[in-house]
C-alpha cells in the first residue's frame, strides 16, 4: 500500500530476464503480501547481474517499482551494503581481504600482485573494462587466508604468484577452479590431516 | 490504559503504558538532552545523547540505556544526575563534535541550536581529536531549504518528517558509517511542509535559505500572529528586525497547527516588502499618478456622494480582518448600500445557520473520524496542515479516505470516486456503505464544489449523504467546509454579503455598479470594469489596484491588529508587529476617516469601540480561540447537481495572492514544482 507521495520513478525498459523473474517470484513468495519490500536485498543482487555488475539509477528504480517502495529507500540500502556497486564495474570483481589473520598472511602482497598486473590501482576498473580491484573487510574465509573473492568465488591460500596467474588466466578467458589454491582440500590443516589420526587408522 | 509508576531521580511519577524512559523523565520535570528523539515522530535512537542509567529489583543495569527507546515498566526506577550518565552524555557529545564544524560563528543555526546549547552543558573546552574533520558535500534540496550538510549530525529528524509527517518519501541517509550522508538524490523537497525540516533540524544543516546571513536569533523582536495564506488559522510568530519582516515561525497550538506551519505562511512575507502601495494614487488621463491623502479621498467622497446607493457595491479580499470588514460594512449600511460581497470566488456559501459553513468537525477532531468523503478539494493545497491532519489519521490506521473530484496525490491513499458531483446522490453502493459503516464520518467540501454554480445543491446532496450515513450526532458533527480565505468566516458572520435583491461579486464585476470599493480584493476579474469607478484600499500593486481609479494604501497582516476567525470558525488574534509602509495607514482608520467626512455615524473612534460594536452585532466574535459548537439542521439547497466535472480550484500553490504573489521565494517555488506540469521537472534549474 502507498502512503507517502513519492518522485515518478524512471526505470526506462529495464526489467529482469525470465530466469531471472523466477527467481524473483520466488523470492516474493517468501514474504507476505503487503511486505514486499522485505524483497529489497535479493531484488538488488538480480538486478545487479542483470545490470552487468552495478546498479544503475533504472536498475534501482525498477527494484523500488517491484517492491513497492520509495526510490530512496531502495537507494538507501543500496548505498549502505559495499556489496553493491553504484557505478560500473570490470567484469571481474577482485575483491581482496585486508582484515587482520589475511593481512598477517600476506594481504597486502597480493594486492601489490594484483596493482601491478592490472596496472590498476585500489577502486579502479582496468582499461580493457576486464578487472575492478577493491579492498573488503573480512569475508570469513580466515582459515584459508590471504585469499581473495574474485566475483562469486573465493580464492584462498594464495601467494602472490598465483594471484598473478589466476589473473592473467580470467583475462585470457580461462576457467581457474576456485577454492584453496595451496592443493589442500577446503580448510583442512596445511600438509594434510594433524589430529584424530588413529581414528582415521581404525576405520 | 493504566498508567505506570516508575521513580525519576528519586521522585515518584505516573506514566501511561507504553511511554518510554524520556518521557517518563519529562513528566517528572527532569531534562534530557536529546537530538534524534523528537515527540511527533518515530523513535530512532541513534544519537545517544539521552543515555540515563536505570535500576530494576535486580540493581543497576550494567550499561546506561537511550531513554528514548526504552520503554517503562513498572518500578523501574531511572537516574538521570549520577556521575556515569553526566560522563556518558560527555562522551557522546565528544563523538558529535569530532565531526561538527566549529563555525557557530557563520551559523545561521547559532543562537536557537540544540547542539550549541547542549555543547554548553555536555560538552568539553577542548578537542582530543587531532585528525581532519569530515566535510560533506551540500545538497539541493529546493529553494526552501539550504543544507550545510557537515554539520549534520545524522540524527535523520528530517528523514523522519518527511516520511511521516509530510508524506513524501524523498528524504533519505545514504551510505554508511563514517560516509553516512542526509540526500535527497538531488532533488528539491517536494512538500508544502518542507519549511518545517528547518525546525526540526537540530543543528544548521538545514536552514531557511531565504532569511540566510539575514539576522540572528537575539536581534529580533517576536509578535505571536495568525496566518491568513489559508484558512486553518496556523498560529505563527512573527520575527522582525526594525520595520522587517524577517521571518514567520510556527506557535505551538495542537487543535490547529501542532507545531508545524505550511510553506506558503513561512516564506511568502518577503513579498510584503515587494509592490507595496505606500501612497494614495489616482488615475489621471489613464494612469495613476501619485497623490495626497486629501485628494484621493476627497475623489472617493465625491464618487460616493454622486453615486445612487443600489450603484455601490463592495467586495473583501481573502486576507483582510474582521475590523475593516465591519468597519467597511457598517459605512456602506450607512449609505444604504447592498451590494456587499465578502466571497472573490462567488463560493456558495453563508446566509443560513452558522454550521453550514464552519469546519464543524475541528481539525483536531479529524483524528475521531473513520471515513472522510472529498468533495472538490485538494487540501494539500488548499490547507497543508488539515491534509497533514488527516495524514496523520490514516496512518494510525481503520481510515477511509475517498474523493469526489480530481484526483491529488493527497500523500495517503484516496479511493477517488468519480469527478462529477452528481455522484453525491448517487453514490456507489460500495462507498456508501464505507459511510455508514463509519461511526464518524466526515465530509469535507472543497471550493472546486462551492465555488459552482451549483454550489448550495452540492452542499445540499452532501449534507444529506452525511445525514443518512449518521454523521449528524449530538457528539458528532461531521459537516465541513474547507475554506481557503482567512477572511471569509468572519464575513460570512456578519453578513457581509449581498442584501435582499442586490449584487453578488459576479454581478458586480460585470459592470453592474458605478463605483465598485475593493477592500484588498485582488482575485476578481477586472476586465469588465472600465466604465466602473474603481476604489482599491489594500496593501499590494496586484490585479485590484491595476484596475483602480483611486488607490487607498492599507496594511498588511503583519501590520495590524486584527481578528480572524478560521474556517473553524475559531477565533484569533492577528497582531501588528511592523507599520504600514510610507503613507499607508491601518485599513479600519481610513474607512473610519471616509465615514467621518460623509457624515455616517460609525459608532466608533477607536479599536477598542469598533471591536465592542462588532461583537455587540456579532457576538461569536467574543469567543476567542474556541471550537465552537454549532447546531446544523439545513445545509444549501435541494435541486439538481449538474453533471459537469469539478475543477481544480487552485493551479499553483504558491501563488494564490497579492503577498505571495509579489514573493522572489513564492516565485522560485513554483518555477521548480508550483504547478503540476513543473511537478513534472528535475528540480535542478532553480
Amino acid at each position: 500500500m502507498k502512503v507517502t507521495a513519492r518522485p515518478e520513478l524512471n526505470y526506462g525498459d529495464f526489467a529482469f530476464s525470465e530466469e531471472r523473474e523466477a527467481q524473483a517470484q520466488k523470492i516474493l513468495a517468501r514474504y507476505p503480501e503487503g511486505r514486499e519490500a522485505s524483497a529489497i536485498i535479493p531484488f538488488l543482487d538480480l538486478a545487479q547481474r542483470e545490470n552487468g555488475g552495478w546498479l544503475s539509477k533504472e536498475a534501482i528504480d525498477y527494484v523500488a517499482m517491484r517492491t513497492g517502495s520509495a526510490s530512496i529507500r531502495v537507494y538507501e540500502v543500496a548505498s549502505f551494503y559495499t556489496m553493491f556497486y553504484l557505478e560500473p564495474v570490470g567484469k571481474h570483481v577482485v575483491q581482496v581481504c585486508r582484515t587482520t589473520p589475511c593481512w598477517l598472511r600476506g594481504a597486502d602482497a597480493l594486492t601489490d600482485a594484483a596493482k601491478q598486473k592490472l596496472g590498476i590501482g585500489l577502486g579502479e576498473t582496468s582499461e580493457d573494462g576486464n578487472f575492478t580491484l577493491i579492498e573488503v573487510e573480512c569475508l570469513g574465509a580466515c582459515c584459508n587466508a590471504p585469499m581473495v573473492q574474485i566475483n562469486d568465488d573465493f580464492y584462498e591460500d594464495l601467494t602472490p604468484e598465483r594471484m598473478g596467474e589466476i589473473l592473467d588466466d580470467l583475462a585470457a578467458g580461462k576457467e581457474v577452479a576456485a577454492g584453496p589454491q595451496s592443493g589442500r582440500r577446503y580448510s583442512e590443516p596445511e600438509g594434510g590431516p594433524q589430529t584424530l589420526l588413529h581414528m582415521a587408522s581404525e576405520a | 490504559m493504566s498508567d505506570i509508576t516508575v521513580k525519576v531521580d528519586g521522585v515518584e511519577v505516573a506514566v501511561p503504558a507504553g511511554s518510554n524512559v524520556l518521557q517518563a523523565c519529562e513528566a517528572a520535570g527532569v531534562e534530557v538532552p536529546r537530538f534524534c528523539y523528537h515527540d511527533r515522530l518515530s523513535v530512532a535512537g541513534n544519537c545517544r545523547m539521552c543515555l540515563v542509567q536505570l535500576e530494576n529489583e535486580r540493581g543497576m543495569a550494567p550499561k546506561p540505556a537511550a531513554s528514548c527507546a526504552t520503554p517503562v515498566a513498572p518500578g523501574l526506577m531511572i537516574h538521570t544526575k549520577t556521575e556515569a550518565v553526566q560522563k556518558a552524555r560527555k562522551g557522546v557529545m565528544e563523538f558529535l563534535l569530532i565531526n561538527h564544524p566549529l563555525d557557530c560563528p557563520i551559523c545561521d543555526q547559532g543562537g536557537e541550536c540544540d547542539l550549541q546549547d547542549q555543547a554548553m552543558a555536555y560538552g568539553m573546552d577542548r578537542t582530543r581529536y587531532q585528525e581532519n574533520k569530515r566535510a560533506v558535500t551540500e545538497k539541493y534540496m529546493g529553494p526552501i531549504v539550504k543544507t550545510i550538510m557537515t554539520r549534520c549530525i545524522q540524527c535523520t529528524r528530517c528523514v523522519r518528517f518527511a516520511t511521516e509527517v509530510a508524506g513524501v518519501e524523498e528524504i533519505g541517509l545514504v551510505q554508511r558509517g563514517e560516509h553516512a550522508e542526509i540526500s535527497t538524490l538531488e532533488k528539491a523537497i517536494n512538500s508544502e511542509l518542507s519549511g518545517n525540516l528547518i525546525d526540526v533540524c537540530p543543528v544548521g544543516a538545514l536552514t531557511s535559505r531565504p532569511y540566510a546571513f539575514h539576522a540572528r536569533p537575539w536581534e529580533l523582536r517576536k509578535t505571536p500572529s495568525v496566518d491568513v495564506f489559508d484558512a486553518v488559522g496556523s498560529n505563527i510568530r512573527i520575527d522582525t528586525r526594525g520595520k522587517e519582516v524577517l521571518r514567520v515561525q510556527p506557535r505551538l497550538h495542537e487543535d490547529v497547527n501542532e507545531e508545524w506551519l505550511a510553506d506558503k505562511a513561512r516564506y511568502a512575507v518577503d513579498g510584503l516588502k515587494r509592490q507595496r502601495l505606500d501612497r494614495p494614487y489616482v488615475r489621471e488621463d489613464g494612469k495613476l499618478r501619485p497623490a495626497s491623502w486629501d485628494e484621493a479621498l476627497g475623489l472617493v467622497l465625491d464618487k460616493l456622494k454622486s453615486t445612487q446607493a443600489d450603484k455601490i457595491g463592495a467586495i473583501v479580499g481573502d486576507q483582510v480582518e474582521a475590523e475593516s470588514m465591519f468597519a467597511l460594512g457598517s459605512l456602506m449600511n450607512g449609505l444604504g448600500v447592498k451590494n456587499l460581497d465578502c466571497r472573490q470566488d462567488g463560493a456558495k456559501v453563508g446566509g443560513g445557520e452558522r454550521g453550514a459553513y464552519l469546519f464543524n468537525t475541528g481539525i483536531a477532531g479529524l483524528e475521531e473520524a473513520d471515513a472522510i468523503l472529498l468533495v472538490g478539494t485538494n487540501p494539500r493545497w488548499e490547507a497543508p496542515l488539515i491534509n497533514a491532519r488527516m495524514r496523520k489519521r490514516f496512518l494510525k490506521g481503520g481510515l477511509t479516505v475517498m474523493g469526489i473530484g480530481q484526483p491529488h496525490d493527497l500523500t495517503y491513499e484516496v479511493d477517488w470516486l468519480g469527478d462529477s458531483p452528481a455522484l453525491l446522490s448517487a453514490m456507489p453502493q460500495e462507498a456508501l456503505d464505507v459511510l455508514k459503516a463509519a461511526k464518524n464520518p466526515v465530509v469535507i467540501l472543497g471550493g472546486d464544489a462551492l465555488t459552482r454554480n451549483d454550489g448550495a445543491e452540492i452542499a445540499h446532496a452532501a449534507f444529506q449523504l452525511l445525514k443518512l450515513a449518521d454523521g449528524l450526532r449530538d457528539d458528532w458533527n461531521g459537516f465541513n467546509v474547507l475554506h481557503t480565505a482567512a477572511s471569509r468566516v468572519a464575513g460570512l458572520d456578519m453578513g457581509f454579503v449581498p442584501g435582499e435583491g442586490a449584487q453578488d461579486t459576479a454581478a458586480m464585476i460585470a459592470g453592474g455598479v458605478d463605483l465598485l470599493y475593493l477592500l484588498a480584493a485582488d482575485e476578481v476579474d477586472t476586465s469588465a470594469l472600465s466604465d466602473t469607478f474603481v476604489v482599491y484600499q489594500g496593501h499590494h500593486g496586484d490585479r485590484g489596484a491595476h484596475a483602480a481609479d483611486v488607490i487607498l494604501p492599507g496594511a498588511a497582516y503583519t501590520e495590524k491588529n486584527g481578528t480572524y476567525v478560521s474556517t473553524e470558525g475559531r477565533v484569533q488574534f492577528g497582531r501588528l508587529a511592523v507599520f504600514p509602509p510610507g503613507d499607508a495607514r491601518e485599513d479600519w482608520t481610513i474607512i473610519r476617516a471616509l465615514a467621518g467626512q460623509l457624515g455616517v455615524d460609525l459608532g466608533f473612534d477607536s479599536l477598542i469601540e469598533l471591536r465592542q460594536k462588532m461583537i455587540e452585532a456579532v457576538p461569536s466574535l467574543a469567543v476567542a480561540d474556541t471550537l465552537p459548537v454549532e447546531s446544523l439542521t439545513s445545509v444549501g439547497i435541494a435541486g439538481l447537481i449538474d453533471g459537469q466535472a469539478l475543477s481544480a480550484a487552485i493551479d499553483n500553490y504558491y501563488m494564490t495572492d497579492p503577498i505571495s504573489r509579489a514573493s522572489k521565494t513564492m516565485a522560485e517555488c513554483s518555477q521548480v514544482f508550483g504547478t503540476s506540469e513543473a511537478e513534472k521537472a528535475t528540480g535542478t534549474h532553480g
